[in-house]
């Protein structure tokens, strides 16, 4: 039996149902709205009543269950794989449930409200269940008292509870009105693995058929009566801001209702606020067209604030701070430089990848409604409680006075973390006093981004006359932050061993971008191990293998960050699924394995020559996140991943001259597209009983690592900088 | 400023805006049909896909002057109940994450069934490769393509 205490901290379930109203709640214009019927749903009666159970939980008197899902949305698919989680503890029908988006609410929802680290499930699986279970328990003393039993001798399931030795049976929806408010015990029963009947199931994203007939889910969707659209024109180039611009001239053009100087700085800033340009020209006006000419016909004088850099620059740096730059993280055990003095044979190479922005499909865009003591902001925010103290403080309002609703999101990849949309959309709001919907041109919002910093790493190894792996080291820098995860593998698996991680500096705006720095460090690390497990004659998923024993066997120095048998785990079943061994003339294969977010996951790529040119046909992809939730979730998401490692891989970057992103669009910017893409990729989950880990980010990584290989393989060309179709390398001299 | 006589989704609209206005900002901004999408208005992401005279078009490049009279077909109009075989497939396949570029990505795979009732591999790649899917969809949209051309 898996007990459970239902509080967190000071936030405990027994107050939430009266605290938040409990009761009657009516009406169901949502149903047509802003929720989401799963797959035959609408076999269950709209209900004329409903009761809020708590606050994840309305049951209406039909039977039909309302689970809000309390983060935001951003392709990841929490919408349907947290609510599954209530259902399954709730012990309710899937077709019986529908879902909507939850309010950023801290009283209703005991999870943090945010998407970022692969942590949405793992920091909810323990609210998620508390909630189903709360409701259940609840559902069970009230049928108890109503009949007259203990809720022992009851039992319930699939939305109906039954007496273990008699014949009454009542519907969750008939009991729910008198379910209200009973008080939940401090601990609660869960169910065993074993016993799930909806989790790790294949259920669809509970938002596809809005997704396929084009509803207005989006927060470039939203639209709202009396409301301006808006636009930014930022400066040209980073360490540049505005003087001031021709602004009657723009005043005067058709639909252009105001245009003015925005400044969105405010004391105190938090991560979230990382931007580019505190000082923006706003124009308001009728219609986005109007305002992309208004934005055309702007006449600005910029002021230099800091010099301006190029991608030149960048790469100088880069290779001037892995010496000198700052070290941020560490790690040494035995003696690493006697140890590669005597090493029989020594491989060192070095790996570089450039800027890159996130590029969501929807461009950053926010709602806004300012009032002298109030704001009301919508829109796409992966961390909506961070923009609601930030609005508060740049406003000057209290954050209660201040909302935040979250759209579903076209993308959000480490993008929305950084709020200084929404703060801007408020700037705008409050200065032209009226409620506004700001929109970024895509060129807007590539050349002013929160973008994956350029990174440079140099691995070493040292092998004896045996072949083995004696020594290694790397050392990373970044610009601002080092790529390099001291205790990571192979930490812990060679008994000299050194990792640094170093600082340089940029007036570039950066931040975290899909899997921060692992993407970068799988890339390189799994490449230079294949390039040694070559040199050592080694096939590279045994070579590989070896180290984990030796981590587990006999662990070298202080701890190391993962665990060695479930590494080795992914890396064996994805042997097995690919039947690596199994040469096929004309196909040249990778591997890679990498742990990141809590969870591992091993590929193996298949890569063709076709025109001369390596193509990816098929991948194999094994991952250990613990408990799955949604297999088809999840393995879309991780199918997603492997693309999107590719990609950038292989096409993306942004390069810098004079101060300024040389790509602006889809023209110049490559993204990976269809007749680039893999035929194939299989999936497979370890099966365990581990609570459940990250599954948004831990598919790209690997995926570069494997490109590599599978590219040596086929070209005999090791891929030492990114984008690998540039074909180059930074000197580090 | 200028009036013009549209007929999208089989209904006849009329609309006043500058003659140089791209289709994809009068049906969002002017007929709040918002579920063509707006990605990078230079005909290089294919999220703004629609259909003129049943052939896909990128609507952010397209100015309303040079649509008069013309069928346009937008992802609203594609089915009257969601129901056409390639948003059926989709939802078979459980092809969205995000869902932002999917109506453009259905446009384009209707139009190509539309002329070609069994694509081949490669006819699915030339046909789709001016849709971006960010997060990396392509594979499970060439499952629905295929399954869409069964149904």
């Amino acid at each position: 039996m898996t007990v459970i205490k239902t509080k967190i901290g000071r936030r405990s379930f027994l107050k939430t149902s009266t605290a938040a109203g409990g009761g009657l709640l009516i009406g169901f214009s949502w149903l047509t709205s802003c929720s989401s019927l799963v797959e035959g749903a609408e076999e269950v009666a709209i209900p004329n009543e409903w009761f809020k159970i708590n606050g994840y939980i309305k049951i209406g008197d039909t039977g039909m269950v309302t689970i809000y899902s309390p983060n935001p949305e951003i392709g990841q698919n929490v919408m349907t794989s947290m609510p599954m989680i209530v259902a399954e503890e709730l012990d309710v029908p899937w077709k019986n449930v529908v879902v909507e988006q939850g309010k950023l609410d801290s009283d209703a929802f005991k999870n943090p409200q945010f998407a970022g680290g692969s942590l949405s499930i793992m920091y909810a699986w323990d609210p998620l269940r508390m909630a189903g279970a709360a409701g259940k328990y609840m559902l069970l003393a009230a049928a108890a008292k109503e009949w007259g039993v203990t809720a022992a001798d009851l039992t319930a399931s699939e939305g109906v509870i039954k007496e273990t030795n008699g014949t009454r049976s009542i519907g969750y929806g008939e009991i729910a009105s008198k379910a209200v408010g009973i008080e939940v015990p401090e601990k609660l029963e869960l169910k065993e693995p074993k016993d799930y009947k909806l989790l790790g199931t294949w259920k669809k994203n509970v938002e596809g058929s809005k997704i396929v007939t084009g509803k207005p889910l989006f927060g470039l969707d939203f639209k709202r009566e009396g409301m301006r659209l808006a636009m930014i024109e930022h400066p040209p180039a980073f360490g540049m801001k505005v003087k001031d611009f021709n602004v009657d001239e723009i005043k005067a053009m058709d639909g252009v209702s105001d245009a003015f100087i925005v400044d969105t700085s405010f004391e105190g800033p938090q991560w979230s606020d990382v931007n580019a340009f505190n000082n923006l020209i706003a124009i308001v006006g009728d219609s986005t067209w109007q305002l992309i000419q208004a934005k055309k016909a702007l006449k600005v004088n910029w002021e230099t604030v800091t010099p301006a850099e190029d991608s030149e620059m960048h790469e100088k740096r880069l290779v001037k701070d892995l010496e000198n730059g700052k070290v941020t993280g560490s790690r040494r055990d035995g003696n690493p430089e006697a140890a590669f003095a005597n090493a029989a044979k020594v491989i060192e190479r070095s790996y570089s990848s450039p800027f890159m922005a996130h590029n969501t499909m929807e461009p950053m865009n926010f709602f806004a409604h300012v009032t002298e003591n109030s704001a009301e902001l919508i829109g796409p925010t992966q961390t909506p409680q961070a923009l609601r103290d930030s609005a508060a403080k740049m406003l000057g309002i209290p954050a209660e006075n201040v909302s935040v609703d979250m759209t579903r999101m076209g993308g959000g990849f480490g993008r929305r973390l950084y709020n200084h949309t929404g703060l801007e959309a408020a700037a705008i709001s409050k200065k032209a006093g009226v409620p506004i919907k700001l929109i970024y041109k895509r060129e807007d919002d590539m050349t002013q981004g929160t973008y994956r910093p350029p990174y440079l790493s140099t691995y070493k190894a040292g092998l004896d006359k045996d072949n083995n792996l004696i020594a290694f080291s790397v050392k990373g820098v970044g610009l601002p932050e080092g790529p390099v995860f001291p205790n990571r593998f192979p930490a812990g698996a060679v008994d000299n061993f050194l990792a640094e991680s170093k600082m340089s500096e940029t007036n570039i705006s950066t931040g975290a971008w899909r899997a921060p720095r692992s993407h970068f460090t799988a890339g390189a690390e799994q490449s230079f191990l294949d390039e040694v497990a070559e040199a050592a004659g080694k096939d590279p998923i045994e070579f590989r293998l070896e180290l984990f024993e030796k981590a587990k066997n006999s662990p070298v120095g202080a701890k190391y960050e993962y665990d060695a048998d479930r590494y080795a785990g992914v890396l064996k079943l994805v042997k097995e699924k690919a039947n690596w061994g199994v040469e096929t003339p004309g196909v040249y294969r990778g591997v890679a394995a990498y742990f990141c977010h809590n969870s591992y996951v091993a590929q193996v790529m298949d890569v063709v020559m076709e025109n001369n040119q390596s193509k990816v046909k098929k991948v194999w992809c094994t991952v250990d996140c613990g408990i799955v939730i949604n297999k088809e979730g999840a393995t879309n998401i991780i199918q997603g991943g492997v693309i999107d490692g590719i990609g950038h891989a292989l096409y993306s970057q942004l390069t810098f001259d004079n101060g300024s992103p040389v790509q602006k669009n889809f023209d110049t910017y490559k993204l990976i597209r269809h007749n680039q893409s893999p035929k194939e990729i299989e999936v497979y989950f370890v099966e365990n009983d581990i609570s459940p880990t990250g599954l948004g980010e831990p598919g790209l990584p690997p995926a570069i690592g494997a490109l590599a290989s599978a590219i040596y393989k086929a070209t005999g060309k090791r891929q030492y900088h990114q984008p690998f179709t540039e074909q180059r390398q930074i000197s580090i001299g | 400023m200028a009036s013009f006589e549209l007929e999208i989704n089989g209904k006849q609209k009329t609309v006043e805006v500058d003659p140089s206005t791209p289709l994809l900002w009068v049906l969002r901004d002017h007929l709040d049909l918002v579920g063509t999408k707006y990605g990078c208005g230079v005909a290089q992401c294919g999220a703004c896909t629609v259909h003129l005279n049943g052939t896909a078009v990128r609507s952010c490049s397209l100015p309303i002057s040079a649509v008069t009279g013309q069928s346009i077909t937008t992802i609203e109009g594609l089915s009257e109940k969601g129901d056409h075989p390639v948003q059926k497939a989709w939802l078979e396949v459980d092809v969205p994450q995000c869902g932002y570029c999917q109506a453009g990505q259905i446009m384009s795979a209707a139009a190509l069934l539309n002329s070609n009732a069994s694509p081949s591999d490669e006819e699915i790649e030339a046909a789709m490769s001016g849709n971006i899917c960010r997060c990396g969809t392509y594979v499970r949209i060439k499952n629905a393509i295929k399954s869409a051309a069964k149904l």
